[in-house]
């Protein structure tokens, strides 16, 4: 008897979805449904909220063309998988999923619904209907470094890292490259704060760099706490993934801000269009789009604060990175124990930059772990 | 001043009243506020409160995610009973997870399912240990559980998120903060039904939930152990008169509430997440408090209490989905709808009398 209701029952749910699915196939004029799965709530600042601007340049861009649903406020564990399952149910035709721990998540539902097309923020992990896409946060940093490096009089940097991941080092190491071509005596301390979001850690981490003397911060976490220490005690300091110089109107320099507008809205043309496709292979590096501040998608804000000849070095590397007259990572590179990365004539090329766990010279210390 | 003076006796029909009037409250204040924001309120009452049930899949998310809530919430429904404050099941649930992670990552080839009682096992006494730490403390130098067990939970935190950094980090990795995957034999699989295959996220860890209800149920009302738990709560010093080792008690109910925050550890991270990662609980053990007394410490009120949470925050999910009303607005609502649930369950005790404070 039961078997026989479930059957019923399954029946009645399989002819509901290919109903759905045949209505929503039929009217190929009806506007294209995308989803959203946020960290946290946007708020007014950081990570989560430059995404929430991406998506209203989204909308502005298609209008009535597309019907955006946003889900904020996710863990990234089952309640991942259940809110993008459940996007992939109400009929969305591509989601983007805004955080790394969305990445199992993600694949997970992606295999149930194949004819969805998911795009998983920072992730590493590909298949058929998973992209990825990612920003090259770290050529904002080389222009910090530059700024620091003309900027301090103590010499002595502070920087305030998340968790010591290959992301977050090959920032590190970009601006200190940076901070090398303008400065050969100054160098960088690393706090760790051990989150992507705490104002009180990463204030604190702020107040002890400025109490060891550091007079320029960066920072890769993302709340404007440690703008606002450095605002208080007369240091500098360079915003995060959005425009912090709200928080801090004498301390910012400039802030490294993530453009994903654009990104969303090419991908979400290829859909339209029928020629959304994964790029490469799924295993390779990192991944289809990573794109900096050639192709938008990071943008420096201006120049503020600081003198007219440091500007203007800060936009000769801006320009540099954008023409591709500068590589950063290119040799001779020496690690900070004196090791040779890669000699002179040669420079590191995407891979070798996620497998990084070492500094290179200008960074005091060695990565943990 | 205001004093709460225990009723004489409870009325019979408050009990059927009470959460009624709770619920029409609840639905009130929700509409008023639905309203006053621009959104269609009956709408969203519906997303909140129906739609987790409109379809039989999420009927399936609703208990996926009420598992642990209830697993949690039944071992501290012994604590409280005896009036013992145990707050730190968040880490009790991180240190069983842990310990269990760790047994099924040392055995990277194992298939046979068997090897799941001994990560369940595992999972139990990586509770309970975590458990008897404020469980001593409080015994034997009568240092505050609540503080103790509290604390502790941060500790479980930045402890779970050394093991994954380092010791246990995935090499494969890219650096992140990952294990490897569990072997096939630590995964709890999900539930295939014939003829319709997966159901959401359901999986066989909702038997545990199935039978741990009529075991406590058994336990609380019908053994002498149930008994001595109940006394000492609401008559400690009958206890005492009656020769029950206080301490003992309050050691065997840290470590059962411990030990089952435990379980339910190893049952999410082995059915939903099958790797550890920096973060496993998600206010599980602190939401399980708020369904521990929504459930008036009763096994059979654990189970819908557990549901009712859960459905709530499924519910505030599809609201936003198909409405767009942000988490801050649904949170206002469950924070409305527990007051008043949580008011008229006291005013069903307790009389409230108002009186001038000394000066």
């Amino acid at each position: 008897m039961i078997k026989f209701c479930m059957r019923i029952f399954s029946l009645i749910t399989l002819s509901i979805s290919v109903l759905f699915f045949v209505i929503s196939s039929t009217f190929a004029g009806s506007p294209t449904k995308v989803g959203f799965v946020y960290l946290t709530t946007p708020g007014d600042h950081g990570w989560t909220y430059a995404h929430e601007l991406g998506k209203q340049m989204v909308e502005k861009r298609f209008g009535k063309d597309v019907k955006v649903s946003v889900v904020e406020n996710v863990p990234e564990g089952p309640d991942a998988t259940r809110v993008i399952r459940e996007l992939a149910k109400q009929g969305n035709e591509i989601i983007f999923t805004t955080s790394f721990g969305y990445m199992e998540p993600t694949l997970k539902v992606a295999k149930e619904f194949p004819n969805v097309k998911f795009e998983h923020i920072t992730g590493y992990k590909r298949s058929k209907n998973v992209a990825t896409g990612n920003i090259r946060f770290y050529e904002g940093r080389y222009i910090q470094g530059v700024v620091a490096g003309l900027m301090t009089k103590t010499n002595k940097i502070g920087y305030i890292g998340a968790y010591p991941i290959a992301e977050v080092i090959m920032g590190i190491n970009a601006f200190a490259q940076g901070l090398k071509s303008v400065n050969k005596d100054a160098s960088i301390s690393v706090i760790w704060a051990n989150t992507w979001y705490d104002p009180v850690k990463e204030a604190d981490a702020a107040k002890v760099h400025i109490a060891e003397g550091a007079d320029v911060l960066a920072q890769h976490t993302d709340s404007p706490a440690m703008l606002q220490i450095a605002e208080k005690n007369g240091a500098m300091g360079f915003g995060q993934s959005t425009d912090m110089s709200a928080f801090a109107p004498k301390a910012q320099l400039f802030a490294s801000i993530n453009n994903w507008g654009p990104y969303y809205i090419k991908k979400i043309e290829e859909l339209r269009n029928g020629k959304w496709n994964t790029g490469d292979g799924p295993n390779h590096w990192p991944g289809n789009v990573w794109g900096g501040i050639k192709s938008d998608m990071l943008v420096i804000s201006k120049f503020q604060n600081m003198p007219a000849n440091v500007a203007q070095k800060a936009q000769e590397a801006l320009d540099g990175i954008k023409t591709g007259k500068i590589n950063i990572f290119a040799g001779p590179l020496i690690d900070n124990t004196g090791k040779e990365i890669i000699p002179a004539g040669k420079a590191l090329d995407d891979g070798a930059l996620w497998g990084m766990n070492y500094y290179l010279q200008g960074v005091n210390g060695k990565v943990p772990g | 001043m205001i004093t709460f003076i225990p009723r004489d006796k409870v009325s019979k029909n408050w009990i059927i009243i009470a959460p009624i009037l709770s619920i029409v409250f609840t639905i009130f204040f929700g509409l008023l506020i639905f309203t006053f924001l621009g959104y269609n309120p009956l709408e969203t009452l519906y997303q909140i409160f129906v739609s987790p049930f409109s379809r039989i899949d999420r009927i399936s998310d609703i208990l996926v995610k009420a598992c642990p809530l209830i697993i949690i919430g039944t071992g501290l429904m012994l604590c409280f009973k005896s009036n013992v404050w145990n707050i730190g099941a968040e880490g009790q649930f991180i240190m069983g997870a842990l310990l269990a992670g760790f047994i099924a990552l040392s055995f990277p080839n194992i298939e046979t399912k068997f090897f799941l009682l001994i990560t369940i096992l595992a999972g139990f006494v990586g509770g309970a240990l975590w458990a008897f730490i404020p469980a001593i403390l409080k015994t034997k130098l009568n240092v505050n559980e609540i503080l103790v067990s509290l604390m502790l939970v941060y500790v479980a935190m930045l402890f779970i998120d050394f093991i994954v950094r380092g010791p246990l980090r995935d090499p494969m990795s890219f650096g992140f903060p990952l294990s490897k995957p569990y072997p096939d034999g630590a995964l709890i699989n999900k539930i295939p039904f014939p003829g319709i295959g997966f159901l959401g996220q359901l999986h066989y860890g909702i038997l545990f939930v199935l039978l741990l209800i009529p075991v406590s149920w058994i336990f609380v009302n019908k053994t002498l152990g149930g008994f001595k738990i109940n006394v000492l709560g609401s008559a400690p010093q009958a206890a005492k008169f009656a020769g029950f080792k206080q301490n003992s008690i309050t050691i065997t109910v840290l470590l059962l509430s411990g030990g089952l925050a435990g379980v339910a550890g190893v049952i999410e991270v082995s059915a939903n997440i099958g790797q550890l990662q920096p973060e496993v609980s998600f206010g599980y053990g602190f939401t399980a408090i708020i369904v521990a007394f929504l459930g008036r410490l009763t096994p059979v009120g654990i189970l819908f209490a557990g549901i009712i949470i859960a459905t709530v925050k499924l519910g505030a999910d599809n609201a936003q989905m198909t409405m767009g009303i942000p988490k801050v607005v649904t949170g206002l609502f469950e924070g409305i709808l527990l007051f008043f649930l949580l008011t008229g369950e006291t005013l069903q005790k307790y009389k409230i009398k108002w009186s001038e404070g000394k000066k």
